[in-house]
């Protein structure tokens, strides 16, 4: 007990004085962290992700159109919106509620901060976790719609490279809308966040309603084109509703639904990268 | 390791004429700060509050960008090469950052990952740090339940799964039951005696001067004295003070004390005299007056400190020849004002 053994030899040894191999080691071992941590509470980030899109399946996608409510349709169009806002929120809130604690007050992320990568590259760890967290809620949504919609249940299969690529982009567009709320929003309004972006981000990105069907409210369609929950919704629309008598569903162009989810991620992790270094380096 | 390297190795830590003024600041929080750090040495930085300890420190462990001059940890410069610096160094934090969200021994062997140790070290030194710093038997929890103590100890055992070669500890023992504290200062002293340099900051000038090989004392962002516990306590004139505890009556107190004060301070032979008041040590009889006054030989300072208490109207009630502690060093050269 007197002596405490310090195999800094042994250490010193093995260490290797490559930056870019320590960045890449420590980026890896941190993504690692994450997803021991997120494996470890698996059902309830499951319950958590699903709780929300269980019962809009439920009401919207079978008990409104039994009622006659809502078209039979209905389903076929709204299953591709509920994919793009579970995939985001999971996304989000893989990265923004564990930011908003770390940065005000616990402090747990110091540990990762002081480990041998470029401070940002902390940042990207937490969006390519964030949309990881998203890609995965997204997929559950469609065994899960396949439950509880029976044969309402319908998705195209020859577009599965887009499917698989839009909800790629989809985790990554919520996980950088995260990243950048984590780095801004004080603990003391966590709540006021769910008001005022979550609500508003919700029913202004086409999820429950097509883009195409909009244009009597032509104010309003144009309002949905800032968010970009919107591209994701149609971009899963347009690779998941079946042709009917061999036309293709309307919805916005694949170019513009690319274009418009790629330059999100990229502006919105560039801003996002600057606020999180802002928070953690004075 | 001094051994090893030589006596000419470069310093563990180079800081030179650093600077830091945050934004909206009117003054510089640290401002114009050298000093280092050899291999193998303790040193201390000391402060009142608000000195620029925490702002040198940040500044060390790349967590706050100087706005001018350099620092240097095992010669990688903290601007030029973070990563570098981020290899070398572990830093120990007044409050608990442990990861919550992972088991004990977790904690030390992720923070391992993160620095590259190859997954059979990581694993056989994370045991046996736990082991050796008496956490084993709780290994498997999360920090949750974890006392202040052995937070402490726990977060000691991670910085060191890395084998930095600089350790930086805030304020380690600041909360800690008398048995921790015992324990982590023979920890320290073993670390140290391993090869290991450290920088600590602390408000206990006992465990300053029971630790550190050298001080630094800060306060208004400079660096005030840098030497030995030993030479310091020499810097109060004399190296010796003399302690007075006077009576004056209560209804004329106010008048009789500065008139005392003024009376010892015209002593010849009488460097500075401060007025202690409202210590612990005094009893709170109304009209008693405490003094300290420096000089450089207190011993023969007896008689005539006598005669000037007398001489302004009050009665001795006792004299006492007080060696310096680090910290009147301390109060000496930072002066007695709340921050």
């Amino acid at each position: 007990m007197s002596d405490l053994t310090f195999p800094l030899a042994d250490i010193h040894a093995v260490r290797t004085t490559n930056r870019a191999q320590l960045a890449i080691g420590a980026f890896l071992a941190i993504l690692r962290r994450d997803l021991k941590v997120t494996g470890r509470e698996f059902v309830p980030f499951l319950l958590q992700a699903l709780m929300n899109p269980l019962f809009f399946l439920f009401i919207f996608g079978k008990v409104l159109p039994g009622m006659g409510l809502a078209s039979g349709n209905y389903a076929e169009l709204m299953l591709p919106g509920i994919v793009a806002l579970t995939g985001m929120i999971a996304a989000m809130q893989g990265v923004t509620l564990p930011l908003v604690l770390d940065l005000g007050y616990a402090r747990e992320i110091d540990d990762r901060l002081l480990s041998p990568l470029p401070v940002w590259w902390v940042a990207l760890e937490k969006v390519i976790f964030g949309a990881m967290r998203g890609a995965v809620a997204s997929s559950v949504i469609f065994p899960l719609g396949y439950l509880i919609l029976g044969n309402g249940f319908a998705v195209r299969g020859d577009r599965i490279g887009t499917l698989i690529g839009m909800v790629i982009l989809t985790g990554f567009v919520g996980s950088v809308i995260g990243l950048l709320m984590g780095t801004i929003i004080k603990p003391e309004h966590i709540s006021l966040m769910f008001t005022l972006i979550f609500t508003p981000l919700l029913f202004t990105g086409c999820t429950y309603y097509p883009w195409g069907a909009l244009q009597n409210i032509r104010w309003f369609q144009v309002l949905t084109l800032f968010n970009p929950l919107t591209y994701a919704s149609e971009g899963l629309r347009y690779s998941m509703v079946p042709p009917v008598r061999g036309h293709d569903f309307p919805t916005l162009g694949l170019a513009w639904i690319l274009l418009a989810l790629c330059t999100s991620v990229l502006i919105l992790f560039w801003v996002g990268r600057k606020t999180f270094y802002k928070r953690v380096v004075t | 390791m001094l051994a090893e390297t030589g006596v000419a190795a470069p310093p563990a830590i180079a800081v030179r004429n650093l600077i830091k003024r945050y934004p909206k600041s009117k003054t510089n929080a640290v401002d114009g700060v050298s000093f280092e750090v050899s291999r193998g040495e303790i040193f201390g930085l000391l402060g009142p509050n608000g000195a620029g300890k925490t702002t040198t420190i940040g500044v060390l462990t790349t967590a706050i960008v100087p706005t001018e001059g350099s620092a240097a940890i095992m010669e990688a410069d903290v601007s030029r090469d973070p990563i570098g610096i981020k290899q070398r160094i572990a830093v120990v934090p007044q409050q608990s950052n442990l990861d919550r969200s992972l088991k004990v021994r977790e904690i030390l062997t992720f923070h391992a990952a993160y620095h590259g140790v190859p997954r059979k070290t990581r694993e056989a030194l994370a045991d046996k740090l736990l082991e050796e710093l008496g956490l084993g038997q709780r290994k498997n929890e999360k920090v949750n339940r974890y006392s202040g103590g052995m937070a402490q100890r726990l977060m000691i055992a991670r910085a060191l799964m890395h084998a930095p070669d600089v350790l930086f500890l805030d304020e380690p023992t600041n909360n800690l039951d008398p048995q921790s504290r015992l324990f982590l200062w023979e920890r320290i002293r073993a670390l140290n005696s391993n090869g290991l340099t450290i920088l600590l900051t602390t408000h206990d000038m006992d465990e300053a001067d029971r630790l550190c090989d050298r001080i630094a004392i800060m306060d208004h962002g400079k660096i005030l004295v840098n030497d030995t516990p030993a030479q310091l306590k020499k810097m109060i004139p004399g190296g010796t003070s003399l302690e007075v505890r006077a009576f004056a009556p209560p209804s004329e107190n106010g008048a009789a004390s500065a008139k005392v004060k003024a009376a010892l301070e015209a002593t010849p032979g009488v460097a500075k005299v401060d007025e202690l008041r409202d210590e612990a040590s005094q009893n709170a009889e109304p009209g008693a007056l405490t003094y300290r006054v420096y000089s450089e030989s207190a011993n023969t300072l007896i008689g005539s400190a006598a005669q000037a208490v007398f001489g302004a109207g009050a009665q001795v009630r006792d004299l006492s020849v007080k060696q310096p502690s680090l910290e009147e060093v301390f109060i000496f050269l930072t002066g007695r004002h709340l921050r």
